[in-house]
């Protein structure tokens, strides 16, 4: 966490020569996430060594360890990316040393978020993604940034509303104190209530999407991978730890509709709207909205499941593989778009000809974000179906089903029109790391499908009903 | 490599697509020397297992893919009659294809893709349980979805859409059945099916219907059908792989296992299950054969053609008796080698002569003697004539009908057999009878571009038709195979 601080610091320092930082920055962030995920479950580090409920701890369990590698590993190589391919506008070169800065800072919050257990830290940290997620949208469009900050501030200002009023009625913000006290009244209601609604802001759920697909579709292609892959996901992994770390005898069965409901229409909604739309990003950021769904979708299937952690693994395999997948997406889509004759759907023709690679990264991301084996997207639907059916939540199950019907549609018109014959591409094809990057990570999300045991074994043990003790130091 | 033989298998085709992918155009001969080279270690492989499967091996390669679920490769003989059936055929179409594009664009990427196509083909074979049998079939499609799209005309990715939304909502159906009895039971296991027995006959029947309706639709089954007419957009070399082995042979070959080791023939015959599928295999038989003989375009009659013969498999495996089990198998290899000389042949006329109409066709066995000889001997198969195989696989098929008294059956094959000879016939009359039209190219001229690599693969398979009818009677034949799987299954 401190070190991605650090290289901020020595990004913002660095000006000009700032691009330079990710070389170092990528294999030392990889270094240290695949260190997260061999240490010990139990292990857990107090930050300035005051004890509870004073000191900040971090714990890397299951949920942080995936989420930070899968962090490090779409930050890292959307940064290699971007230094081959600076995301700048036309002649603005001060708007690219910006984005350097930006995403250590989206980093640094990302990781806090996934490794804390502190609910006022996760404050903090939801502060530091949103803001580097602001800034980042705002390379592309200010005026969804804008929209985008304003929804965000209310988002914010309703989660730390929700945190001021637990720390009236318990006195503690640690998730697993609360646990232990949490009481099914009121206020607690009313917190959970509050902090939920901010945090689905941030996520995204439907129906408070509204602003995710102006500002995803357009910022640049490295930051709307970051944003779609990282920034909507630090909302979902702390509204996990409310909902099943801190509130299990609080948020029964039932109110647990209450995401999953919003999760099903959103797969439903937001594939439609992918499907009706004529411009490439556009339909790649609705298809996030429709993916995001999944992620909520599975929020009754872990509670209602005799055995959860198969709901659980297939969940955190889902959110894992739209992120690796996504994040290729968005850079392929970028490339394809910097080639294509426009930014239209239609004007994407002769691409499969011209930029073999990059239209291969971008089939193989949407292979996985369709629920298509061999990938982690197939796996972790594959678990949801799974435990949706065993359970008898057949609503769920035909709402996942016709959601990945629905992705094969429009994510197969895009391909479609990639075979479509065109006229010659405007820029050539090159090799190298700004092709290998969205390549690497669709691929890496296609392997994902065959280590599914090792994966589901690795997000288990996050399970809060696998190591309930697992905070105390 | 005892037992990672089977992985062997799967392995050496990604091999062999990366090279394709990887390799520009001006590499083209290494390309064809590595996809060659890599089809015929294959070949040798299989010969391999086929020698140990005499002996009583049986190959199993598993790792647990999640827990609870395990990915098993598995080489059982009716694995074995597939993936010889595949990787044989395989071989032949990759010198095909070689002549047949010559240089034509985008070609690292189509045999890129026709490798995966046929690492799903074998895999779907060789799969050990459900889980694994959807992986490769749900690869099988996406790996088909760019060879039919090819030419990336209008026409071609018109045909890839259809094809895609039909086999797409098939998997989505196949995969609800499996997940439901997946509930039910736990993981499925091919090798020994499962104890059914607890499960109320309507869900086993709704799940029956889930999964062969599913494979059904690459099975082409009516009303399931339509894409199948549709893909005939793609190059000649792909409609002959996808009518032989890969996409119709994994539907049919699906619906086989469903019958027989996933539920057991006991529960199907039950459930009575067994009859209703026979008589929607017999209306699709029939079906075919009428829109065959109405059809115009050469490659659409074979496709119709296509769509009525693989139903026989289908027939064969729902009429649940010994003959009628041996005939259906056996015809998943006949059918296999005698469809692919079909649209070999048909490639080669269209890319020597351009005649794609059947009315062109008049002439063309003065004209191209040796693969309208092919030719001819593929379509009298189809008919039934004996020597050629498919009179072996009609004759079984009879006898089956009969000791299952399905009469009605027999009438079935009769009339599709008279409904084959009226929609071959006329072709074989035209091209051996009629005089060619003005305006086609001499002899001596045609002599002068052979290409003998676009010829000989579908001599190769007519020949071996041919074998596989006359020596049908030895073990090692495909009739002596199917009859060691059929009776393993009614043991």
């Amino acid at each position: 966490m401190a070190v991605p601080l650090g290289f901020m610091l020595a990004a913002l320092l660095a000006g000009r020569a700032a691009r330079w930082l990710i070389l170092p920055a990528a294999p030392a962030m990889a270094g240290l996430a695949l260190w997260l995920a061999l240490v010990p479950a139990d292990a857990a580090y107090l930050v300035g060594h005051w004890d509870l409920p004073l000191g900040i701890l971090l714990r890397p369990d299951g949920v942080a360890r995936l989420m930070v590698a899968a962090t490090a590993l779409v930050i890292g190589a959307v940064g290699l990316h971007a230094l081959a391919d600076p995301p700048e506008k036309a002649g603005n070169a001060a708007q690219a040393e910006t984005f350097w800065p930006l995403i250590y800072l989206l980093w640094a919050g990302a990781n806090a978020g996934f490794l804390t257990t502190d609910l006022f830290n996760l404050y903090v940290t939801l502060e530091m993604v949103s803001l580097a997620a602001v800034a980042l949208a705002a390379m592309g469009s200010l005026e969804a940034a804008l929209r985008y900050f304003m929804i965000a501030l209310v988002g914010s200002l309703a989660y730390l509303l929700g945190v001021a009023l637990l720390v009236g009625r318990y006195n503690t913000v640690d998730v697993t104190l609360l646990s232990q006290v949490a009481q099914p009244d009121l206020a607690t209601m009313l917190a959970l209530g509050l902090m939920t609604a901010g945090l689905l802001i941030k996520a995204a759920l439907f129906p408070m999407h509204g602003w995710l697909p102006p500002a995803h579709a357009a910022a640049p292609a490295p930051a709307s991978a970051l944003l779609s892959a990282i920034a909507v996901k630090l909302g979902f992994v702390i509204l996990l730890r409310l909902w099943f770390e801190a509130f299990p005898a609080v948020s029964g069965q039932t109110a647990l509709h209450v995401l999953g409901g919003p999760g099903a229409l959103a797969v439903i909604y937001g594939s439609v709207q992918a499907m009706r739309q004529q411009r490439l990003k556009a339909l790649v950021a609705y298809s996030t909205v429709a993916q995001v769904g999944y992620l909520f979708l599975a929020f009754p299937l872990v509670a209602g499941a005799p055995d959860p952690s198969g709901a659980w693994a297939g969940m955190m395999l889902h959110a894992v593989a739209h992120m690796l997948a996504k994040a290729a997406m968005f850079l392929a889509a970028g490339l394809m778009l910097k080639a294509a004759a426009g930014d239209r759907i239609g004007d994407l023709g002769g691409l499969a000809q011209s930029m073999p690679m990059t239209v291969t990264a971008f089939g193989l991301a949407a292979v996985s974000l369709m629920g298509l084996p061999p990938s982690g997207g197939f796996t972790g639907k594959f678990l949801l179906l799974n435990a949706a059916i065993a359970q008898g939540a057949f609503l769920y199950a035909g709402v996942m089903i016709l959601g990945g019907l629905l992705a094969a549609v429009y994510f197969f018109r895009a391909l479609s029109a990639c075979f479509a014959a065109g006229p010659a591409p405007r820029a050539p094809a090159t090799l190298g790391v700004r092709t290998a990057a969205p390549l690497v990570l669709a691929g890496l999300a296609i392997v994902m499908g065959f280590g599914g045991s090792a994966l589901h074994n690795l997000s288990a043990i996050a399970a809060p009903w696998a190591a309930p003790g697992a905070a105390a130091p | 490599m005892m037992t990672f033989a089977p992985l062997l298998l799967v392995l050496l085709p990604v091999v062999a697509a990366l090279v394709s992918f990887a390799l520009p155009e001006r590499l083209s001969a290494w390309r064809n020397a590595a996809n060659i080279g890599v089809a015929f270690v294959k070949l040798l492989v299989v010969a391999y297992l086929l020698l140990q499967a005499q002996a009583g091996v049986v190959f199993e390669w598993r790792y647990e893919f999640l827990p609870g679920y395990d990915f098993v490769l598995r080489l059982d003989p009716l694995a074995l009659l597939f993936v010889t059936l595949s990787v044989f055929l395989w071989l032949l179409t990759t010198i095909y294809a070689i002549a047949y594009f010559d240089r034509g664009p985008n070609l690292p990427r189509f045999f890129g893709f026709f490798n995966l196509c046929v690492l799903a083909a074998t895999g779907v074979a060789m799969s050990g349980t459900a889980i694994t049998f959807f992986l490769f079939y749900e690869l099988l499609t996406l790996a088909t979805w760019p060879l039919v799209a090819h030419r990336g005309d209008d026409k071609s990715l018109r045909a890839g859409q259809i094809y895609l939304t039909y086999t797409l909502a098939g998997s989505v159906a196949f995969l609800a059945g499996i997940l439901w009895l997946q509930s039910l039971v736990g993981a499925i296991e091919f090798s020994a099916p499962a104890n059914l027995g607890a499960i109320p006959p309507l869900t086993l029947t709704l799940i029956f219907i889930l999964c062969i309706g599913g494979l059904g639709v690459k099975a082409a089954i009516i009303p399931f059908h339509g894409w199948l007419p549709e893909a005939m957009a793609a190059p000649a070399p792909v409609s002959a792989l996808l009518h032989a082995v890969a996409v119709v042979k994994a539907g049919a070959f699906g619906i086989v296992r469903v019958i027989y080791d996933v539920y057991g023939i006991g529960t199907v015959a039950e459930l009575g299950l067994g009859v209703p599928l026979a008589a929607i295999a017999s209306a699709t038989i029939l079906y075919g054969s009428v829109q065959a003989l109405m059809q115009s375009d050469l490659k659409k009659r074979l496709a119709y053609s296509t769509v009525s013969q693989v139903s026989y498999i289908v027939l064969g495996a729902s009429l649940i008796g010994p003959f009628a089990v041996i005939g259906g198998l056996v015809h998943l290899v006949h059918q296999g080698i005698m469809k692919i000389t079909l649209f070999m042949c048909a490639g080669a006329l269209a890319n020597r002569m351009g005649i794609t109409a059947i009315a062109e066709l008049d002439g063309a066995g003065r004209l191209m003697p040796v693969t309208m000889a092919a030719f001819s001997v593929g379509a009298l198969g189809m008919i039934g004539m004996p020597p050629v195989a498919g009179f072996i696989s009609k004759w079984y098929l009879g006898i089956g009908a009969l000791q299952s008294d399905a009469a009605w059956a027999v009438a079935v094959l009769a009339g599709s057999s008279l409904l084959n000879a009226a929609y071959f016939l006329p072709l074989l009359y035209r091209a051996w009878l009629l005089p060619p039209p003005p305006g086609r190219p001499a002899i001596a001229e045609l002599a002068t571009t052979r290409d003998r690599m676009l010829i000989l693969p579908a001599v190769v398979t007519a020949v071996v038709s041919l074998g596989a009818g006359i020596f049908a009677s030895l073990s090692f034949s495909p009739l002596g195979w199917a009859t060691l799987v059929g009776l393993g299954y009614l043991r």
